[in-house]
């Protein structure tokens, strides 16, 4: 929450914000705008702390989108809201048309919405392939009954998931390391490990939390031209990112978040000019950090 | 620490050949395929039955019934440690009150045998039904907690059972259930007395006749639960639904979010590792044909989690071993009269000390062990391990 402290918090007088959820999030509908996720008019408190205020953001099928914006202004806490870790405060997030947001994490993912992390969180002592094999668990059914007196179709699933694993593993190209201990990998590797994760849950829409951090030029090269071949398979790309060179080389548009409010949102071009954009990098107090 | 420094080194001269022996042995037998496999498993399986061999028991313990310790202790206790083993060990739940179904077990047996009559194998299915609702039913609303408090929470769950047993007349109040019949005789075969089965000791043997003269027919039936059991387990362990406990003993906000619904596995956790118990109080109730609320014990299931933590949390062979020693240690020394208890302490301290990780943990555990995270590792501090944390820490980004 250190971040947090920095945005200085907008607390309404009467706005007994508790966080989490409030009663009114349920009871409004959002007319649909044609985008594959959209966020209508999202806030996220945390106590007297706002995080998102009154975010609309329309992503479209078959875009990459990214995010950017300074230190703490609420980027990753976009991806916690829609990936059902956290529930608005106020405001809906659909996803294809329906509502998301009050839906638990596991039933986002299966809905079409995968994520990396940030830090890389993979599960470190399993095997690379057993990463992956657990994100295309999302949409397998054996339960512990079928698993246990190992009928058929635990069989079944148990060889696609494999073979799922295999060449989602080629596709990022960690497939020579796909029997080590995911830790073991070099930190590129585990960060396209996390996509490959993500992308075995047969997502429409993935979203990648700073993908390049800690990269070196040669890798982000190579990592734009992973991003825009999955793009190419059909997955919508939403990104949050600070390299500017990708995000500027790879976004179809790009929004622009400080203070947890869209202060700016176009192609990338639009974007680098707008006055506010640049004041929001270069002159607020919170990116003295 | 340093203290006991100077009885570090000829410790470790005795523990680190055993240690790598043992380290040796599980990795000869990663890279062994099927055929040699299924032939230890072969062999192992005819050991078993020839366990009860009257030389072998001189040995082991020459102060008690052999054939009798084997089928409880040292059964009962390797078939309850292989079922708190998928809770703790494979879904890194902390449960310290997991006699409780084993209780289940027992008085689903006593109740529905001497009460109401049924029959013993009708009863089988009940008991490991009932301990596996009964292991839903403490899940259900205390699996959102996590670690210590979890722990605490089964902590109580074990001993309501058994208070509650205790007050409850209906079911013989502290005095428990006595005469609970014998499983029905399968047929009365018998083993023909030639020289052959002479040497094996089973001449005479009716391995199908339950009764209280003999043990060897029960130790035979712990075997066969033992056995299908471990198959059981073994098969979860490599399924989705393992790998599903594996990646929520890692990091459970990362599982959830890669699409494993997280609280349903975990139930589903409790729920078989109460079913193994279950069958095991099923099967201690009828050999016993008395039960008592005070065969269940709290320190019964803190006995069963010590199998299971010396042994090696995770890994069947593991478990098995520690359960083994855990009930047999004990009886071996009964010779030493009323010391015998402290000797069974000072064993297990001195195991522990020589091999904190177990004596044979799985390969996964052991690096979880070593990073100080995940489920026991941390003796059930948060499961997330390296993240628990970090959801919230992303908050700030």
């Amino acid at each position: 929450m250190k971040g947090l402290n920095k945005i200085g918090g907008v607390v309404k007088p009467g706005g007994a914000s508790k966080s989490g959820k409030s009663g009114k999030a349920g009871e409004r509908s959002f007319a649909p705008r044609g985008g594959l996720l959209e966020l209508h008019h999202v806030v996220m408190r945390f106590g007297g702390v706002t995080a998102i205020n009154g975010l609309d953001l329309t992503i479209n099928a078959g875009e990459i989108f990214a995010v950017i914006g300074p230190n703490g202004a609420g980027k990753t806490t976009v991806f916690n809201v829609v990936t059902g870790v956290y529930q608005p405060t106020e405001g809906g997030v659909l996803f294809d048309g329906r509502r998301i947001d009050g839906s638990k994490r596991y039933q986002v993912t299966k809905a079409g919405i995968a994520r990396t992390f940030q830090n890389i969180r993979l599960f470190h002592n399993m095997s690379a392939v057993e990463n992956v094999m657990v994100g295309a668990d999302a949409h397998h059914r054996t339960g512990f009954v079928s698993a246990g007196l190992g009928f058929p179709r635990h069989r079944k699933e148990e060889r696609e998931g494999r073979e799922t694993a295999r060449r989602l593993l080629d596709f990022v190209g960690v497939a020579h390391r796909g029997d080590e201990a995911a830790k073991n990998l070099p930190y590129g590797d585990q960060r396209r490990l996390e996509i490959a994760r993500a992308l075995a849950t047969r997502p429409k829409l993935l979203l990648l939390d700073e993908p390049a951090a800690g990269m070196n030029p040669a890798e982000k090269e190579a990592l734009q031209g992973l991003i825009r071949r999955i793009r190419d398979t059909g997955v919508t790309v939403l990104l949050i990112e600070h390299d500017m060179r990708l995000v500027m080389g790879i976004s179809d548009r790009v929004a622009v978040l400080d203070f947890g409010q869209k202060i700016a949102e176009g192609q990338p071009r639009e974007v680098q000019n707008n006055p506010r954009v640049i004041e929001a990098y270069l002159g607020a107090p919170a990116d003295a950090s | 620490m340093s203290s006991i420094e100077w009885a570090k080194k000829p410790v470790r001269k005795i523990s680190e050949p055993v240690g790598s022996r043992l380290d040796a042995l599980r990795h000869w037998w990663a890279v062994q395929r099927g055929p040699v496999r299924w032939s230890v498993y072969l062999l192992l399986t005819v050991v078993a039955f020839l366990l009860p061999h009257e030389d072998i028991g001189s040995f082991m313990s020459p102060h008690s019934d052999w054939q009798a310790i084997l089928f409880y202790p040292i059964g009962g206790y390797i078939l309850l440690a292989i079922g708190l083993n998928v809770v703790v060990g494979q879904a890194g739940l902390l449960d310290l009150g997991y006699v409780a179904f084993f209780a289940v077990g027992g008085y689903t047996m006593a109740i529905l045998g001497k009460q109401y009559g049924w029959g013993f194998w009708e009863i089988i299915a009940v008991g490991v039904l009932l301990a596996a609702l009964s292991g839903v039913l403490l899940g259900a609303p205390t699996l959102r907690l996590r670690g210590d408090y979890l722990a605490i929470v089964t902590l109580g769950f074990g001993e309501i059972i058994r208070i509650a047993a205790t007050n409850t007349d209906s079911i013989g109040g502290p005095n428990g259930i006595a005469g609970i019949p014998h499983p029905p005789n399968l047929t009365d075969w018998e083993i023909p007395d030639t020289a052959f089965f002479q040497a094996l000791d089973l001449e005479g043997l009716k391995p199908f006749t339950y009764g209280a003269l003999d043990t060897r027919p029960y130790y035979y039936l712990m075997v066969i639960a033992i056995i299908g059991t471990i198959i059981f387990a073994k098969r979860l362990e490599h399924s989705r639904v393992g790998r599903s406990w594996a990646a929520i003993r890692e990091d459970e906000d990362a599982a959830e979010l890669m699409g494993v619904p997280t609280f349903k596995f975990k139930l589903a956790a409790f729920a078989i590792g109460a079913a193994f118990g279950g069958l095991a109080g099923v099967l201690y109730g009828s050999q016993a044909t008395s039960i008592i609320p005070e065969d269940f014990p709290f320190i019964l299931s803190a006995t069963i989690l010590a199998a299971v933590v010396l042994g090696g949390s995770g890994n069947i062979p593991g478990v098995m071993v520690g359960a083994f020693l855990i009930a047999w240690i004990p009886e071996r020394v009964r010779g030493v009269g009323e010391y015998r208890i402290l000797v069974f302490g000072a064993a297990l301290v001195i195991m522990m000390a020589l091999r904190p990780e177990g004596l044979l943990p799985s390969r996964q555990r052991k690096a979880e062990l070593k990073e100080g995270t995940g489920g026991m590792g941390s003796l059930g501090a948060e499961v997330g391990g390296p993240g628990g944390a970090q959801v919230e820490g992303e908050v700030s980004k």
